[in-house]
């Protein structure tokens, strides 16, 4: 079953001296629980494309369904990661995390007891009344996972939430998160430039053009079994082919 | 941690040293002052009349005490002061408010702002003084005209400062621009809030003393120039001693309180 549609997105921007065409007809559908990732060259309109399905900018043209509810202004049941943590230093980790639910006004016993199984279980209670400099680059985008999870949203956006991590705890977190993701059932629509993360992590890959951006290429990504988790996917024998295949079309795209 | 060791001894020996040293130099600078404009004045090498003395400071301090007025003189300008201070941070925090929630408002009274910051507000003085009339009034709208401008540009540019992604996180969650403000615009600018109030403990004292100068009957600032009119620079001379020590005392108020935010940060 589907849970996303998004169905022929134009977008244009405009300044006083130009209109540039950023999205040309983009179609795609994501289903429940997949894990769709967007690939493209740096500058061509993928972050874009995700703040409007998030729905903070409305497209030129074109429709997003979820649920097949049409979008009309900003839904609640999105949530969004950013490159950056985007913590708010001045409140503790359990302030952090309830931010969204209080923003919402949903913050119920029910609610409540939901973020706490999340600490418990993600290794964050014992920090709960951490201030976020305490802890390591690691644990806050943990934290901030946590926090877009605690008003339940029907649909993750990432938008290359680990760029900002060293290499080393990008690996660690990648997986992480990846399990978290896995564990709550989540739609995921990931953005990155990263093609190995988009391999180790997704169920389908969205090969993007150049600007104007259209949809390059689609594709499937498929692991056997023993390949359960994006450190180990890195080491399946069909890894290089995905990367092969996706770099030649994101280089054919460079000129 | 190895917090015993001879060598972190010896470190934590130092660090004190040299703090004890800086203040040890610190006072005997202010002793040397005091004391060499004493002796330079009773060895008359300096006229005490356009000097004064240290002792001579002392004796009018002693007066003004004896007379009961030292107490009313450094209330009311405190007062002022303090009065000043706290309207133009409110005011202004206020009004940088107003201006962040409307973006073409900002935009509409920005060359307004600039010319405001760029005229000598002290200059508007005999106008206040006729609208308002003489008095503590007056003195306290001086005050406030002369931080009030400051704090609106410090603080809304410490608002405007905020990640942008921090308001786009919210609005994922489907903030109001109230809810925008409350959780993250002020919250995330009370830095700059408080290095604002910095700068308007300066400023209250100079809207104060020169609002002072103007009106007053009472007050630091009249007694200065009283003291003036009536060639006493000893007058003159203790009131803006008294002047600097309250302005360094307002000033470590506020230190405290960035402190405090800072070990809560």
């Amino acid at each position: 079953m589907n849970k996303v549609d998004i169905k022929n997105i134009c977008m244009n921007y405009h300044t006083i001296t130009s209109e540039t065409i950023v999205l040309k007809n983009i179609s795609f559908s994501v289903k429940e629980e997949e894990f769709l990732t967007i690939v493209g060259p740096s500058g061509c309109g993928k972050s874009t494309l995700l703040n409007i399905i998030a729905g903070l900018l409305t497209p030129s043209k074109g429709k997003i369904y979820i649920h097949e509810n049409k979008i009309r202004t900003l839904e609640k049941n999105i949530g969004y990661m950013f490159q950056k943590d985007q913590l708010f230093e001045w409140i503790s980790v359990w302030e952090n995390v309830i931010l969204g639910l209080k923003i919402q006004k949903i913050f119920t016993e029910k609610n409540k007891d939901y973020v706490i199984s999340l600490l418990r279980h993600y290794g964050l209670w014992n920090f709960r009344n951490h201030y976020p400099k305490q802890l390591s680059g690691g644990m806050r985008q943990r934290v901030a996972l946590i926090r877009t999870l605690a008003t339940n949203p029907d649909v993750l956006l990432l938008d290359e939430p680990f760029s900002a991590l060293d290499y080393q705890t990008r690996l660690k977190i990648s997986n992480e998160v990846f399990k978290i993701i896995r564990d709550e059932k989540k739609t995921v629509i990931m953005v990155t430039h990263d093609i190995p993360e988009a391999i180790s992590m997704s169920d389908r890959i969205i090969i993007l053009s150049n600007r104007p951006a259209e949809i390059r290429k689609t594709e499937i990504v498929n692991f056997s079994k023993e390949y359960s988790s994006p450190l180990k996917r890195r080491e399946a024998p069909n890894f290089r082919l995905y990367f092969n295949s996706i770099w030649k079309e994101l280089d054919s795209n460079v000129k | 941690m190895l917090n015993n060791s001879i060598e972190h001894k010896n470190y934590i020996k130092k660090v004190k040293r040299r703090k004890r040293k800086i203040i040890i130099t610190q006072i005997l600078i202010l002793i040397i002052f005091f004391a060499w404009w004493e002796i330079s004045g009773d060895l008359k090498i300096v006229d005490p009349f356009l000097t004064s003395t240290p002792s001579r400071m002392l004796k009018t301090l002693v007066k003004l005490y004896n007379q009961g007025n030292l107490f009313k003189h450094i209330l009311v300008t405190c007062g002022e002061t303090i009065l000043g201070f706290c309207l133009g941070t409110f005011l202004g925090t206020l009004i940088a408010i107003l201006l962040w929630w409307s973006d073409f408002v900002a935009k509409v009274l920005d060359p307004y702002i600039v010319v405001l910051n760029a005229l000598p507000k002290v200059a508007l003085a005999p106008i206040i003084i006729f609208w308002v009339g003489n008095g503590i009034g007056a003195i306290i709208i001086i005050a406030l005209l002369i931080s009030i401008i400051v704090t609106i540009i410090t603080v809304l540019n410490g608002f405007k400062s905020v990640d942008e992604d921090k308001i786009k996180l919210l609005k994922t969650f489907g903030a109001t621009k109230f809810q925008v403000l409350t959780h993250l615009i002020i919250p995330a600018s009370i830095p700059t809030l408080i290095s604002a109030l910095k700068i308007n403990v300066g400023l209250s004292w100079v809207g104060v003393i020169m609002g002072e100068f103007l009106v007053a009957k009472e007050g630091l600032g009249f007694l200065i120039i009283f003291g003036g009119q009536i060639s006493q620079l000893d007058m003159v001379m203790i009131s803006i001693i008294i002047l600097a020590i309250l302005a360094f005392l307002m000033y470590k108020c506020v230190a405290i309180l960035e402190k405090r935010y800072r070990t809560f940060e």
